[in-house]
């Protein structure tokens, strides 16, 4: 059968009660049964400090000591920030991939930076960059639906964005009404069915991070009221989203995307780099929380614009640099290992004297963990997703 | 046929308490044709005034590298923050601007039509200082010309800094230009394949990959200096003639004229104008315009030389432009805008000053509606399929602000019956009145009025 979207079913003038939201029957066949979390780093996160090779030398000429860290393999160490998730490596749910970078080089812009990470392409597709790798792997999903995929929070994403449909929602949007307010609201809003049907979707999503069978009072939306400028300027926090994800995940849903920010530590990163990778460590611990037996057919994959510079600056922070390192988690991995052909840390090991090297591409790394686990074929990951990639060897990331 | 509520709903910024409508098409384009009072009362700078700012925090950012003492470097970080933070609070009161325009204007049609050329036109900053000069562009480049002549407007937009530095244009070079040779520097299409997809002929009109590449190497020399501003550089341009559409532009010598005759060449096309009068149907009256409507913009478009006060007025006295049936949905700026224009607002309700308190009430709740202020998506700029806005995100977002702002804006707001004439004119359904009544508080009721589809769709 043709594959039913919110979209065609407005276009056939369906009622709410037929969304795919209000009742459990799903109108496609649900493409395979693993889940894939992709969690874009905004600011381009420190990968020789989050997951340190110890046992370079060179580490500690260029960073001096970096405090106590967690050893994983006798040659890298876990960052303090991310130790309450070494129990993931423990049980081999937990995998680096270090001094990898995607093909963007020399210009360290953010803006460009993560454009070509989100749309998994080369530098000559620079400020070309219309569709997303992660929707172009939907269009090759059969069955895939709006469903299959979300894209988390505020933003609007380029990883997500394109051709095929991908549902969206941020947490902090949650409609917080009153009873009397929600009646009143479907009442006004229910002959125009374009709007009836996307409220009556929002007001369920509002429900989803709350606890079971909790209402809203009237005295939740005065109060939201007061609070509604103060919670404007604050995006949902990474549990709320962590927790939102879940509940779709646990459901029709296979892929979640969300980005979390504040890594761009160009000071003080002694201070400021540890803030934003527990808001990475609560991420991936209440995913493993909230996912249920889901956990086992999930892999997370957290990945970053560009790395930054090997030494520290002169206010304590790095700035833009090259190669970085993936986070990897889930149930689904054959972890409790660091990937990488390291290129070393010396003078001359150093890409322009100055950032970690780049031995590999981020996205052949990203194609092998879609490759076994949506069943994608490598053509179709070096034509479609990854256009012109090179996939080179298979980490056997993935079980 | 002409309708004063529905003139000021559809083509306007919306209806208000106390600001009379216009009697006919003819008053609204007398109005447009008159001198451009919103600007005045509440003024943006151009980017021409703009860039010397932006070249201050340049300077004052390369000082930071070059000073040799701690102290000397704490001072020069300190006056680029000052600078910074300057730049930052005038930006808020730039896009606050934008809303009372809109809240208080005579002349909606012209705020509608800045935003839809803007919008045409896409530029976009990225960064901490470029992100924040996205409205002196539209001020300087677009709303002059929003009566003008569509060539001027393409003309004015191409020279433009941000432009150039949004798609890349400022990057380009000849391959065999002095500068090209010397540096091993190379053409970039990014402007020129935009040029004809967007902004003139459509994606779907008669141009090849030969002729992208052509127009990319005829604009190669357009560029700017933090400085000087827009500078057209010959040792920047490829030599020779290129052509573009099967006509042969430039020689020997590289010349500015050139790049306006292609340019002018492009403006005139047939493809363009039905390009532009299909966007602006599609923008103005619904996501399936009328074919004959479109067809009638086309023609005025092309008999007038896109003259753009003809085709406004062609749009507005066609029958096919006042049918009843509310067709579209407002964007977000129109939906916010129109919203603060209904609560009969004075400007101090809008703390113009106070960059926090604006981002909580605006720019937060409008990227949460899917339109971040002065940040597009693309160059294609935001959506116009009304189900790329009425998504359950972005209508929760509309939802939650038509509920929490009003009050936080205005403490004494209006009684709900009386705010639904206001913001709804005559023609008020009944689910709204009854939800209106039945409201258990005057902010519930008012954000139910605004959240209706009566509201939202014009």
């Amino acid at each position: 059968m043709p594959k039913l979207t919110r979209r065609h079913m407005l276009a056939l003038g369906c009622s709410a009660a037929a969304s795919p939201l209000m009742t459990p029957v799903t109108f496609a066949s649900t493409p395979g049964e693993n889940r894939l979390v992709v969690i874009i780093l905004r600011g381009a996160m420190d990968g020789l400090d989050a997951v340190r090779p110890i046992g370079d030398p060179g580490l500690a000429t260029l960073r001096g000591g970096m405090g106590k860290d967690a050893d994983l393999d006798g040659f890298f160490g876990l960052h303090p920030a991310l130790s309450p998730l070494l129990p993931l490596w423990t049980k081999g749910q937990l995998s680096a991939v270090h001094a990898v970078s995607t093909p963007y080089r020399d210009r360290r812009s953010h803006f460009d930076g993560q454009d070509l990470l989100e749309a998994g392409m080369g530098m000559d597709a620079l400020g070309q960059t219309r569709d997303g790798w992660l929707n172009r792997l939907l269009s090759l999903m059969p069955g895939a639906e709006a469903e299959t995929a979300y894209a988390i929070g505020r933003a609007d994403m380029l990883l997500t964005r394109g051709a095929s449909p991908v549902a969206n929602w941020a947490p902090d949007a949650a409609l917080t009404l009153s009873p009397q307010a929600k009646m009143l609201l479907e009442r006004v809003l229910h002959d125009d069915p374009l709007f009836r049907i996307a409220a009556l979707e929002a007001i369920s999503l509002s429900q989803a991070g709350l606890p079971e069978g909790e209402e809203i009072t009237e005295g939740d939306m005065m109060n939201a009221m007061a609070q509604s400028s103060r919670r404007a300027q604050r995006a949902a926090a990474p549990t709320e989203i962590a927790r939102f994800a879940a509940s779709r995940l646990r459901g029709d849903t296979r892929i979640a995307a969300f980005s979390l920010a504040g890594f761009d530590t160009h000071a003080r990163q002694d201070r400021n780099l540890p803030r934003a990778l527990e808001r990475l460590t609560e991420a991936v611990l209440t995913l493993q929380e909230t996912l249920g037996t889901v956990w086992e057919k999930t892999a997370i994959v957290a990945v970053t614009e560009f790395g930054r510079t090997a030494r520290l600056n002169g206010s304590g922070g790095t700035d833009h640099g090259t190669a970085g390192a993936m986070i990897l988690a889930g149930g689904a991995l054959n972890g409790g290992r660091v990937i990488t052909d390291w290129p070393g840390l010396s003078e001359a090991d150093l890409y322009q004297r100055r950032d970690l090297r780049p031995t590999r591409d981020l996205r052949a790394h990203l194609a092998w963990i879609l490759r076994p686990m949506f069943d994608v074929s490598e053509a179709d990951l070096t034509r479609t997703v990854f256009p012109g990639l090179d996939m080179g060897a298979d980490p056997r990331i993935i079980f | 046929m002409f309708d004063p509520e529905r003139a000021e709903k559809r083509f306007g910024c919306g209806l208000a308490p106390g600001i009379a409508g216009p009697a006919s098409a003819a008053e609204i384009m007398e109005r447009l044709r008159a001198p451009d009072e919103a600007a005045a009362a509440f003024p943006i700078p151009t980017f021409s005034q703009v860039l010397p700012r932006l070249r201050g925090l340049q300077l004052a950012r390369q000082a930071r590298r070059t000073t040799a003492t701690d102290t000397a470097r704490a001072e020069t970080l300190e006056s680029y923050r000052a600078l910074r933070k300057a730049l930052r609070l005038d930006a808020t009161r730039w896009g606050g601007h934008v809303l009372l325009r809109r809240a208080l204007t005579r002349d909606g049609l012209r705020e509608r039509l800045t935003a839809f050329w803007a919008d045409h036109f896409t530029a976009r900053g990225d960064g901490q200082l470029w992100g924040l000069v996205q409205l002196p562009y539209v001020e300087e480049a677009v709303r002059p010309h929003v009566t003008g002549r569509f060539g001027d407007m393409l003309r004015a937009v191409m020279t433009q800094p941000l432009m150039l530095s949004y798609l890349d244009q400022h990057r380009s070079a000849g391959a065999n230009s002095p500068i090209g040779q010397a540096r091993g520097r190379g053409l970039n299409e990014n402007l020129a394949r935009e040029m004809l997809e967007l902004h003139t002929l459509g994606a779907d009109g008669p141009y090849t990959q030969a002729d992208v590449t052509e127009l990319a190497k005829l604009l190669t020399g357009l560029t700017f200096h933090m400085e000087r501003g827009f500078e057209f550089r010959p040792n920047l341009a490829e030599p020779g003639a290129e052509t573009v559409l099967g006509i042969s532009y430039g020689g020997e010598t590289a010349r500015l004229a050139d790049i306006y005759a292609a340019l002018d060449a492009l403006a005139a096309h047939p493809a363009t104008a039905a390009h532009v009068a299909r966007k602006l149907a599609v923008h103005f009256i619904s996501d399936r315009p009328d074919a004959a409507l479109v067809d009638a913009l086309s023609g005025v478009f092309q008999s007038t030389d896109g003259d753009l006060a003809a085709l406004t007025e062609a749009l507005l006295t066609h029958p096919a432009a006042w049918q009843p049936e509310a067709r579209n949905v407002k964007r977000p700026v129109d939906f916010i805008g129109s919203a603060l224009r209904a609560l009969d607002l004075v400007p101090r309700h809008i703390p113009l000053t106070a960059p926090r308190k604006m981002d909580a009430l605006f720019t937060a709740p409008m990227t949460l509606m899917g339109q971040p202020p002065g940040q597009p998506p693309g160059p294609d700029g935001f959506a116009e399929d009304d189900l790329d806005w009425i998504t359950p995100q972005r209508l929760a977002a509309r939802i939650s602000w038509a509920m929490t702002a009003p009050f936080q804006i205005r403490r004494a707001l209006p009684r709900p019956e009386e705010f639904a004439r206001a913001a709804l004119g005559i023609d008020i359904p009944a689910p709204v009145r009854s939800a209106a009544l039945g409201a258990e508080t005057r902010a519930e009721g008012i954000g139910l009025i605004l959240a209706s589809p009566a509201f939202q769709r014009v």
